[in-house]
């Protein structure tokens, strides 16, 4: 490697290791404000190097954790079951899609790409789930409005049914008498491991961080908040946490380190992410790849 | 007698296709209800909202909700702030984003899958944690920018969630950190498809890291570019309702720079009772943006032909 070519490599490096700072750095301010006593908070606001440590806004969420927990219990049903539900129907859709031979075939595949091209806005939307389906203030709120499948998947999952699994091998287990479903248990699901778990990560995630459903449709049942829906509520009401109808009141005395407390329950939401990211980063990024090649 | 032959072997598929129409039927159906039935929705904007009569039965009144949208100052707003937020990202994002996975590109195996796994984590955070993160930093009292270098510098405190002229760059900022990771990695991965003999027949020919990246990688990514901008032209009356709703922490006084379409129709409709002119607002969103996309992938498709969407 020439001189040259060599600096263009350390230059680099020193850009791509600022930007890593960059997108760490405000995290680690999160969790040091959270990790500061109160008293400093009131006096010194946020630091990344507090005067003193202290445990103030855990202790308080821990006489909260009522709330955080049925929280934690929400955000994790919704996940999973929104994961199950949509990972089932975005695969079925689109394998039947991939059939070539099926009639109709190029018309659905037509309404799901229209469905990514023509989008009706959030008040259509609302006054459907609203007044046809009633959704409000139930559990169907975070579940079914626009998380569980999206015409990008299901079309992303069909080019690799139609690129990645060999036709003569789908033929030769049928003449060995085997019907359409064990086929796609048996054969097509296996060979199928990367684009599953890809789409499962992105539905994850999508399910993970929302907060727009909670915040359109659930008005009355706070105790159907996730853990994103309770961050989202407390931006406009710090007491949240006491007032929340499951809590029960906390008797008078303790002072709400309202400060720090907004820091930590950040962070609390962020740790699930953040743990179970590294195991998964792989993933991630080939999902983004796949997208952009097919977007 | 051949049309016979036909209508029967239409019927035998269509027989032996059912396995295959039972699986397509959930995600159709949830197609067409998340989709398509919202749709005749649209028409609320030429009408006055009655709750109690629903979409269908609610009163015409015209074009009512457009003018009385357009005669207010808002519109103008949303529609600047909408456009100007919009243009700021595909220029100075995409800019941004293709220095990095330029950069990326020279960097050693083993560090390009660290810097990735650290510059994706933005793209993790839901906007409601970004917006605790961004209020730790320029909070009014407890700020982490007015108490540890506005104050020590002997400058006054801002008040940043009051005063709106500073928010256009925090946007701009915080979007860029929040989407250069991603944008990045798709850049990048179309460098790493450009044929290595390129490089190497331009390593031949002495040609220096700087010049390869001028006139190598840049003009083989050039297609990739043009489909991405052109497609974010296309979406460039929506905006990311997270962001401008959340990171402002819907704070009235910032309303100047940071009301977009869609915090303006959620606010239309959730807020202020103002559903006809967020109607209008919503309906001028989606009609015009289809007609952007379709334009966006008509260029598109005279230009990169194997990157148009159809």
């Amino acid at each position: 490697m020439s001189k040259y070519n060599r600096k263009i490599r350390i230059v680099s490096n020193i850009v791509l290791f600022a930007m890593t700072l960059l997108c760490v750095l405000p995290l680690i301010l999160l969790v040091t404000s959270s990790f500061t006593a109160e008293e400093v908070l009131a006096q010194n606001g946020y630091s990344f190097f507090p005067q003193k440590w202290g445990l103030d806004a855990y202790l308080y969420l821990w006489e909260t954790r009522k709330t955080l927990l049925q929280a934690y219990k929400m955000t994790f049903l919704v996940t999973l079951i929104g994961v199950s539900c949509g990972l089932t129907i975005t695969t079925l859709f689109a394998y039947g899609l991939s059939k070539r031979s099926l009639p109709g075939r190029s018309v659905i595949a037509f309404m799901v790409f229209f469905s990514m091209l023509f989008n009706g806005g959030l008040i259509p939307s609302y006054l459907m789930w609203t007044q046809t389906f009633h959704i409000k203030d139930t559990i169907f709120a975070l579940l079914v409005p626009n998380l569980m499948m999206n015409g990008f998947s299901v079309i992303v999952m069909r080019s690799f049914f139609q690129s990645s699994i060999p036709e003569e091998l789908l033929e030769a287990a049928k003449l060995d008498g085997a019907g359409e479903w064990k086929i796609l248990a048996w054969i097509v699901l296996p060979l199928s491991k990367p684009i599953l778990s890809t789409i499962t990560l992105l539905t994850g995630l999508g399910y993970w961080n929302d907060w727009m459903n909670g915040m359109y449709y659930l008005v009355g049942r706070t105790d159907l908040f996730t853990i994103q829906n309770v961050l989202n509520r407390m931006i406009s009401s710090m007491d949240f946490l006491r007032n929340s109808n499951l809590t029960t009141a906390i008797e008078s005395g303790i002072r709400t380190p309202s400060i720090g407390i907004r820091m930590a329950i950040a962070v609390i939401a962020l740790i699930p992410i953040l743990v179970v990211y590294p195991f998964l980063q792989k993933g991630f990024v080939k999902g983004i790849v796949i997208g952009s090649v097919k977007g | 007698m051949k049309r016979k032959t036909h209508n029967k072997n239409l019927a035998k598929r269509i027989r032996q296709s059912i396995p295959f129409y039972i699986m397509i039927l959930p995600g159709l159906l949830y197609l067409l209800i998340n989709n398509y039935l919202p749709l005749p929705g649209l028409q609320l904007a030429f009408k006055r909202l009655n709750y109690a009569e629903g979409v269908w039965g609610s009163p015409w009144v015209g074009l009512k909700n457009f003018k009385y949208l357009f005669r207010s100052p808002d519109s103008w707003i949303i529609i600047r702030n909408t456009l100007l937020y919009n243009t700021a990202f595909i220029c100075l994002g995409t800019a941004f984003s293709v220095t990095i996975a330029i950069l990326l590109n020279e960097c050693s195996r083993k560090w390009q899958k660290r810097y990735q796994t650290f510059i994706l984590i933005p793209h993790l955070l839901s906007y409601v944690v970004v917006s605790y993160i961004v209020y730790a930093f320029l909070g009014g009292e407890n700020g982490m920018i007015n108490n540890q270098l506005l104050r020590p510098l002997g400058f006054s405190d801002i008040s940043w969630y009051t005063e709106d002229k500073y928010w256009p760059f925090i946007l701009v900022f915080v979007n860029i950190w929040k989407t250069f990771g991603y944008s990045s990695i798709i850049y990048f991965a179309s460098i790493i498809g450009i044929d290595r003999t390129y490089y190497e027949a331009a390593e031949v020919d002495g040609a220096s890291a700087l010049r390869q990246i001028r006139s190598i990688t840049i003009p083989l990514l050039k297609p990739v570019l043009i489909t991405m901008i052109l497609l974010s032209i296309g979406r460039i009356l929506y905006s990311d309702f997270g962001l401008f709703y959340q990171v402002p922490m819907n704070s009235g006084m910032l309303f100047d720079t940071t009301n977009t379409i869609d915090t303006f129709v959620y606010r239309g409709l959730m807020e202020s009772n103002d559903v006809g002119r967020a109607a209008a607002a919503n309906f001028i969103q989606s009609v015009l943006g289809f007609f952007l996309v379709l334009t966006a992938n008509r260029i598109i498709r005279k230009t990169e032909k194997e990157h148009a969407l159809f």
